[in-house]
């Protein structure tokens, strides 16, 4: 026979667990909701109005798989997150060009976001955590191969590291999710570490 | 402990009592051939297409071309060729590193074509070289054998380029090797281009690959006998 009192206080217990359950599920959908009108209101492109600063570019050559910094100007805004969202655009611009010796077709608009978060167990390092959301346009028209895919992950890598050194490791998603390669071959599953992408003056990854 | 079940007891009895017998079987110990074994590993296969060359093959059909010329050659030399497909089949990565460490292979070569860069382009594992454990992480399992397959590398290097091929080397991740308890590396075949940038013979031109599977056999034979390539398994 069951005392009273702890069928009192199971069903106490047993409705508090479904009340944070419910109350769990309004936080993270609201999170979401906010997730997608910060998506929505994020510029698509670098305000004109912006003063022009100057960028490195980590730019890609297929011919002899190699990654050579290039510094542009071009116009940046204040917030990070567009900044480095402007900065791999104007790169990606540059793999659309005609002349471009890494041919990638989709130019700036195949960013479609840039999320910085703290890096996970260096908060108090100020390490950053960059999220780059790729198009699944520009990932359908990618080039596959592995040199030209680890190219173009390298050279997103090392351009944000030589811009933004405070982002140490760089993740992937295509259409807000995860993918399992970026053409079949470049592993987008994993963290990368923009210390072992970046190069010294035109070498080889 | 106690047996419940009379049949499992018999089982273990028979099961302490065989390997008891084995050696009053077996023949007199004879000196053991030297084994020397070649993994290939032909990427993609099945559903998983690989890229679409220029010439409109699938880049699963050029690596398996490459794959079937490079074990003739290496099987006619007295090597001891295992391969990861003979046909058009999907095997999981996973499966294909189970495979190579399974064999205790000397040497282990992940075979790709791509229609994008010139020449041929080799990548060992980016994984920072380390120390061999007793037993090592599955996906860093690479990390022991990262130094034998830089060496590795420059013999397949300075053979294609004696070839007369063009040779880009790198260093990346590469989920496919980095379980593999061997020398392994990438080889993707690119297409071979001329003084203007013009393609002058396409990843799966059948003499183009000849080319590369002869320079990839004879880099092999000149690692099998390189003194300073230590044991085969241990690193």
């Amino acid at each position: 026979m069951i005392p009273r009192y702890q069928k009192v206080l199971f069903v106490i217990l047993l409705i508090a667990a479904l009340g944070m359950g419910f109350k769990l599920w309004q936080l993270r959908d609201r999170a979401h909701k906010r997730l997608l009108a910060g998506q929505t209101i994020a510029p698509t492109a670098a305000p004109v109005v912006a003063p022009a600063e100057q960028a490195t570019l980590v730019v890609a050559n297929d011919l002899d798989n190699s990654l050579v910094p290039q510094v542009h100007s071009l116009p940046l805004p204040a917030d990070p997150g567009a900044r480095a969202r402007a900065v791999l655009g104007k790169l990606l611009d540059l793999y659309a060009a005609p002349e471009s010796t890494h041919q990638i077709p989709g130019g700036a608009a195949s960013v479609d976001q840039v999320f910085l978060l703290a890096a996970p167990g260096a908060r108090e390092r100020g390490d950053q955590l960059a999220v780059v959301n790729l198009t699944g346009t520009f990932a359908a028209s990618h080039p596959a191969g592995l040199e030209a895919e680890s190219l173009t992950v390298l050279s997103i890598c090392a351009t944000l590291r030589a811009n933004f050194p405070t982002i140490t490791e760089v993740r992937f998603l295509v259409d807000g999710v995860e993918r399992p390669t970026l053409a079949g071959h470049a592993d987008l599953t994993r963290t990368y570490l923009t210390s072992e992408a970046a190069p010294e003056e035109g070498t080889k990854p | 402990m106690r047996w419940s079940n009379p049949t499992t007891a018999l089982f273990l009895v028979l099961a302490l009592r065989v390997p008891a017998q084995q050696p009053q079987q077996a023949p007199p110990p004879s000196t053991p051939s030297p084994r020397f074994v070649v993994v290939l590993d032909a990427a993609h296969g099945g559903d998983d297409t690989g890229a679409h060359l220029s010439s409109g093959q699938l880049e699963k059909s050029a690596n398996l071309a490459l794959s079937v010329r490079l074990r003739s050659l290496l099987t006619a030399r007295g090597f001891q060729v295992v391969t990861t497909r003979e046909n058009d089949t999907f095997i999981d990565l996973n499966r294909r590193a189970e495979l190579a460490n399974h064999a205790n292979a000397a040497v282990c070569i992940t075979l790709h074509a791509t229609e994008s860069g010139s020449g041929i382009h080799l990548f060992a594992s980016s994984l920072a070289p380390a120390n061999p454990t007793r037993f090592m992480p599955w996906k860093t399992a690479q990390a022991a054998w990262e130094t034998r397959s830089l060496g590795l590398a420059g013999a397949v290097n300075s053979s294609l380029a004696h070839a007369g091929l063009t040779v880009t080397l790198g260093r990346i991740p590469l989920p496919g090797i980095e379980s593999m308890t061997c020398p392994a590396l990438a080889v993707e075949l690119g297409p071979q281009r001329d003084a203007d940038r013009k393609v002058s013979a396409e990843p799966d031109t059948p003499d183009y690959q000849a080319q590369v599977a002869s320079a990839l056999a004879a880099a092999i034979l000149e690692w099998r006998s390189d003194p300073n390539r230590t044991g085969a398994r241990q690193p």
